[in-house]
């Protein structure tokens, strides 16, 4: 432990740890000062510290980039306020601290019937970043983003006072700010999200692959996809033959007590989330290569079956099998990886498809790659989900990528796209303002509860905010 | 803020009309809209390097610096950091002089050591305490092999490099827990009005090969790298000749 950098306030000793932060893609390491708070008053304290460098809050850095970094300035590591207040097996309210995350909420709501109503392909984010990044996930088209379903927040704010918002309430500006606003508007302390009710803990799920490109944007553009709630798939982004953007598509929905065989009926409720291993941190830069993508990639395809119908899953097969290995961004070497993620009209499908071929002979490789049809958005002006494709790759860094995106963002950009925050990593202010037209908007809310910048991040910066 | 590929935003050259500096920044510039800080002394050819790399779409501006006025660098070091952040700081201020004249005449050979090793001390540590401050930062300080094995035919200017070297070497030690990277950059010849007229060595570069190593060490977070590459390996071998087979090498 050592103390606070000189550009904070006098601090109590031990009170904060100075040390190098990353996002999950393990890129642009910066140094702050991490306070760890365990309740909702110490947030307040260490706020009062924060020097000419700011603060931001730091859930579990599963953002890919830089976000929850914030160098040379203040860090709030909130995963110690981790309170789950109620649950109201009625209503279906809960009543959480923002550092509550998706895996320790779910396991609490199981035996009260109730399901998080919006889970990322990690469980491992908190409830604060949960609203900050107005993460989707599976169930966008039917269900919408986690924003959605909170029904109150208290922020913290820069003038040191606890507001609680709500959607529709006075501050109702300052409620959507901070849903996809990145904790640039304050602190979120604690939450009211509505948990939907299910019967079990098991998705009913069908499988279907797809040769091409062609057959994939068919099969989520023939209104199928509105049978399931939830929905998605992988696809092929390496082969530059016919096969190139050949898909996995895993659809379904939560399983209702009549329709799970008998051997699961015992306990529907169940939370069945195996993990196999956690990765070591050993692996050598360059081992995810062309070679090793095309053969894990192969592998995927092959081992989906051609077609399958009620087969029941449970959650870690169904909707998160990279938590199978804990820690995987660890194969990914010591120079990290980014995530791309950027959303397009469907009009756009000309473009999607152009910028997929790019991809396959760019010579950068991605393994994860996700396609999804993503449903309304709501009123947040930072949120990233609108009616569109939303496509996912990941690309480990190495000489050319900076270019490659850059070219890979003009044509998101010309098409109406954008990026989201939660996984942008590297690009440049102009091009992100042109795709955020409401940007403006927020910042004014943003500067009326915090006009000298209190609240900042590594990103911030990098953007302009 | 460096991005996830280590592309920067903003730069600061100490040494502003530094030829392997401004190729350095060229080449970021190139890359992504970059901000530019030319620290030298006011002349023609820092308006001229300003004008080019505001042709390649940079935002430049320029401040004063005067490499022998040691008492002034940390003030110089907080105007350039006036605007915000710097990302990559590059220190390329340098003498080369008559290698002869150097040991043999007081004032040049002083203002040598004091030009090459002093200011850069001073700058460094200036440097320094600003981007501890800030949480994160890469500097690129520009040695030279000349410094890694001193040799007859240049030592004075090969010693001020030694020191330089050590210097910017363990000062990347004393930043790396703050989040501060540096990566010293040891060129062989290089092609520029420092070395006009002199008989090119073997391997000789041009600055914008040595600006494209110095890019991809700050990337790729290298200590330490030579440009070109093969130095690494030519020096290795002559840190470890005996001093006199040495002493009759043609170098």
């Amino acid at each position: 432990m050592r103390p606070g950098p000189a550009t904070l306030g006098p601090v109590e000793p031990g009170t904060f740890e100075t040390r190098a932060l990353t996002g999950w893609g393990r890129t642009a390491p910066t140094v702050a000062a991490v306070a760890s708070p365990t309740s909702p008053d110490d947030v307040i304290a260490a706020v009062k510290t924060a020097g000419p460098r700011g603060v931001i809050a730091r859930g579990l850095g599963r953002s890919y980039g830089d976000p929850a970094q914030n160098a040379g300035g203040l860090v709030l590591d909130m995963t110690g306020v981790d309170r789950i207040h109620s649950i109201d097996a009625d209503s279906g309210l809960a009543v959480l601290d923002a550092g509550v995350n998706l895996d320790q909420l779910m396991r609490a709501a199981l035996p009260f019937g109730l399901w998080v109503p919006v889970l990322p392909g990690t469980r491992q984010v908190t409830v604060g970043g949960a609203i900050g990044s107005d993460i989707h996930g599976k169930n966008h088209h039917s269900a919408g983003s986690f924003g959605n379903h909170v029904r109150s927040l208290d922020l913290l704010t820069a003038d040191g006072q606890v507001r609680t918002l709500t959607p529709d309430g006075p501050e109702s500006d300052l409620f959507w700010a901070t849903v996809g606003g990145m904790g640039l508007t304050g602190v979120i302390l604690r939450a009211t999200v509505a948990l939907k009710h299910t019967e079990s803990a098991y998705f009913i799920s069908d499988t279907d692959r797809t040769a091409d490109l062609d057959e994939t944007l068919a099969m989520f553009a023939n209104g199928s996809d509105d049978d399931y709630d939830y929905s998605m798939a992988w696809f092929d982004s390496i082969s530059t033959d016919g096969r190139l953007g050949r898909a996995v598509f895993s659809r379904g929905s939560l399983a209702k007590l009549d329709e799970l065989p008998k051997k699961y009926r015992k306990a529907p409720l169940r939370f069945d989330a195996p993990q196999l291993l956690t990765l070591p941190d050993v692996f050598p830069n360059g081992l995810a290569n062309k070679f090793t993508f095309r053969l894990l990639g192969e592998a995927w395809y092959r081992k989906a079956p051609k077609q399958s119908r009620g087969q029941v899953m449970n959650l870690t097969a169904f909707y998160h099998p990279l938590d199978m290995f804990g820690e995987w961004n660890r194969a990914y070497g010591s120079r990290g990886f980014l995530q791309y993620q950027f959303i397009i009209p469907f009009s756009a499908d000309a473009e999607l498809r152009s910028i997929v071929r790019q991809m396959a002979e760019s010579g950068h490789v991605s393994f994860l790659n996700v396609l999804k049809r993503m449903g309304a958005a709501n009123p947040a002006p930072m949120s990233f989900p609108c009616p569109g494709w939303t496509v996912t790759v990941d690309f480990p860094i190495g000489p050319g990528l900076h270019e490659f995106c850059a070219r890979l963002d003009e044509q998101v950009l010309a098409a109406g796209g954008r990026l989201y925050l939660a996984k942008e990593s590297r690009t440049d202010p102009e091009t992100f303002h042109r795709m955020y037209p409401r940007l403006d908007e927020w910042r004014a809310t943003r500067r009326s509860v915090d006009p000298d910048g209190l609240f900042t991040s590594d990103q911030a910066r990098r953007l302009g905010l | 803020m460096i991005n996830a590929v280590g592309t920067p935003q903003s730069l600061l050259l100490l040494g502003g009309t530094s030829e392997i500096g401004l190729a350095i920044a060229e080449n970021y510039a190139r890359q992504r809209p970059l901000t530019v800080t030319l620290a030298a002394r006011p002349s023609a050819r820092l308006d001229a390097a300003a004008e080019k790399l505001r042709g390649l779409g940079a935002t430049v501006r320029t401040v004063a610096f005067e490499a022998r006025d040691l008492e002034s660098h940390p003030k110089v070091i907080e105007e350039a950091f006036g605007d915000g952040d710097i990302d990559v700081s590059v220190v390329a201020f340098g003498l080369l002089g008559d290698a002869e004249k150097l040991w043999q005449d007081h004032a040049a050979g002083v203002e040598a050591a004091q030009v090459n090793y002093s200011a850069a001390v001073s700058v460094g540590i200036a440097l320094a305490e600003r981007l501890r401050k800030q949480g994160h930062g890469s500097v690129v300080a520009l040695s030279s092999v000349a410094g890694e094995r001193v040799r007859r035919s240049n030592f004075v200017y090969g010693s001020t490099k030694a020191g330089f070297d050590g210097f910017y070497l363990g000062l990347g030690e004393a930043l790396r827990p703050e989040g501060i990277h540096v990566t010293v950059v040891r060129p062989g010849f290089v092609h520029t009005k420092m070395t006009e007229g002199m008989k090119a060595a073997p391997m000789a570069t041009t600055p914008d090969k040595v600006a494209q190593v110095a890019v991809d060490a700050v990337r790729a977070r290298r200590d330490l790298v030579w440009a070109p590459a093969q130095w690494r390996l030519v020096m290795s071998v002559l840190r470890h000749v005996p001093r006199p087979i040495f002493r009759k090498l043609p170098i």
